[in-house]
């Protein structure tokens, strides 16, 4: 059995009494795409922000490629090849969507503190950046400023800077969040051509790109992992049933 | 929207190509000692170069507070360092440009390290009272510093030469010598804010958190930022201890530091041209009021506040407003 990508191992993260990641223990495999769902407050987003640094456990361990990355400050671990999107857009409103992407192109390729030379005029930043602007069919707004972008128009720009990073392992804040049927239907078209590339973490509500897309699915409760497994299994699941999908099915 | 980004727009709607207004700006500077050369007298080239010397430390200001939305209360404390680098050194006889230039910058950019150090660890509120604790430091040092004049100030005997020869003393000379820094100024700082490094500070203007998920250590590029702007009204300061062959600890007051900031504001946000618009519009208004009231601030006051009120962007944008209102009327 290959080496997991990313392992969560016992982590721990309370805000005061509330208890929202309890001894959190979870493997993401090379190239996996795996599901995380749960209700409301089930401690989704609290779990990406641990991963990606923005917040610190209490305790426990995550091991990236076997490494212990805990204490690392967000933008090393983004340089390691950790990639986030987030749930509320956080593009750039001021800089068009070809800036937005070609900022990430930046941050992998050669140094940022040249102080000279026009960022905005190399191709070595803009191609890279209108590919990552096409895998999400964006590349016709590339001069539009984000801030200006309609709703989904802005949630495939978070998955176009994301993709620009080059990332190992993609942790997706729920991409779908406040979509359309349609616009939906299109980021399950590109998360699906992209799958395979590099492991994701998808953090969604929407179970029809869930069951779409994902490899294995793992349930979270009150900050615990209720069920992990294959779409198949946790669907089966009485407990899963019964603590959140009972009512999403239905 | 940030107010570069509607200024440029606005500016390519009217067809005018962006470098149109700096190009002006400049060509205007260049040629104002030909005209105090026919109507006489070196009123109107001192007037120029003090404008240009706060002009730089403005353009350096606008940097920190329109391209990385770092309110810095404490800038003066930088123009005070390098003031001061000139007029300690010429009290110990080194009169050479050549020292004190370097000198000027090196120590004002060191302090702009050693405080940004810490500033840059706080955000929003508390940054702007901590450059302005910093700032106040530096002008409590200043004034007690007996042996070069505490309070009163320090007298330079002679302005610096340079490698020997006394070229700053004609007062055309040094005009033009201010005319190319503030131009050198200038450029610098459009070529840094469109740079790969500008880019990732203007990103982090607007979201600091989303630039540093990228993969940027956002403090790294602040503090540099800092430096750079501090270094830049060290070379200010340079120039105003030997504009005025004097020194004094009122160059690095609070007061001063909140001249500056409304420099930037009153031209325009983020723009650099707007700052020094805005140092313009500030000296000769203070120039010219100060003539007829001693209480000029009452005047200026109440126009800044309708200017801060009514147009956001400054007098740049309130001037690309008014004419863009022109041409479709």
């Amino acid at each position: 059995m290959p080496e997991p990508v990313l392992r969560l191992e016992k982590l721990r993260k309370s805000f005061g009494a509330l208890l929202v990641t309890d001894d959190l223990t979870l493997d993401v495999m090379p190239r996996e795409l795996h599901a995380v769902i749960g209700p409301n407050g089930a401690g989704k987003t609290t779990l990406i922000n641990q991963i990606s640094g923005l917040i610190a456990p209490d305790s426990g361990s995550i091991l990236f490629h076997g490494h212990d990355i805990i204490g690392m400050p967000v933008d090393a671990r983004a340089r390691l090849g950790l990639a986030r999107s987030f749930q509320v857009s956080s593009v750039l409103p001021g800089f068009s969507a070809l800036e937005n992407v070609a900022l990430a192109v930046q941050s992998r390729s050669g140094s940022s503190l040249r102080l000279f030379g026009r960022a905005a005029e190399e191709a070595g930043l803009n191609e890279p950046a209108m590919a990552a602007l096409g895998d999400v069919g964006l590349a016709e707004r590339a001069q539009v400023p984000a801030g200006e972008l309609a709703h989904g128009e802005k949630r495939a720009l978070e998955l176009a800077i994301a993709l620009a990073m080059r990332p190992k392992i993609l942790l997706l804040d729920e991409p779908m969040a406040g979509t359309g049927r349609e616009e939906t239907a299109r980021l399950i078209a590109v998360l699906r051509r992209l799958k395979g590339r590099f492991s994701v973490v998808l953090v969604e509500h929407d179970m029809t790109a869930v069951f779409a897309l994902a490899d294995r699915i793992s349930v979270l409760l009150y900050g615990r992992i209720l069920a992990s497994g294959t779409a198949a299994a946790v669907r089966a699941d009485a407990r899963v049933v019964a603590a959140y999908l009972g009512e999403e099915m239905e | 929207m940030p107010a570069s980004l509607a200024a440029s727009r606005i500016r390519r709607r009217e067809g005018l190509p962006a470098a149109t207004l700096p190009a002006g700006i400049f060509l205007v500077l260049a040629l104002l000692p030909t005209v105090t050369w026919i109507t006489g007298g070196s009123y109107l080239i001192s007037v120029g170069s003090r404008v240009m010397i706060f002009a730089i430390a403005a353009v350096a200001l606008d940097l920190l507070v329109g391209y990385a939305a770092l309110i810095s209360f404490g800038h003066a404390a930088f123009i005070g360092l390098g003031a001061y680098a000139v007029g300690i050194l010429s009290a110990y006889g080194c009169t050479d440009a050549l020292v004190s230039l370097p000198v000027a910058l090196a120590v004002s950019a060191a302090y702009a390290f050693l405080t940004g150090l810490v500033c840059l660890r706080t955000k929003g509120v508390y940054f702007i009272m901590i450059t302005l604790a910093f700032g106040q430091m530096a002008f409590f040092t200043a004034s007690s510093l007996a042996p070069f004049g505490g309070d009163d100030g320090l007298t330079i005997a002679a302005r610096n030469t340079f490698a020997g020869f006394p070229v700053l003393r004609n007062e055309r000379v040094f005009y033009y010598i201010v005319f190319f820094c503030l131009l050198g100024t200038y450029l610098f700082c459009r070529a840094l804010v469109a740079s790969r490094f500008g880019r990732v500070v203007r990103g982090a203007k607007e979201n600091p958190i989303r630039v540093s998920t990228l993969g940027f250590d956002v403090y790294r590029f602040q503090l540099a930022t800092y430096v750079i702007a501090g270094a830049l009204a060290g070379l200010s300061g340079f120039l105003l201890a030997n504009a005025a062959e004097f020194v004094s600890p009122a160059y690095m007051s609070w007061q001063r530091s909140g001249e500056l900031i409304v420099m930037v504001l009153l031209g325009g946000l983020g723009s650099l041209d707007g700052a020094v618009i805005g140092a313009a519009v500030y000296l000769l208004t203070e120039e010219w009021l100060s003539a007829f009231t001693e209480n000029w601030k009452v005047i200026f006051g109440p126009v800044l506040v309708l200017i801060v009120l009514f147009a956001r962007g400054g007098l740049l944008g309130l001037t690309s407003a008014l004419a863009r209102r022109i041409m479709r009327a």
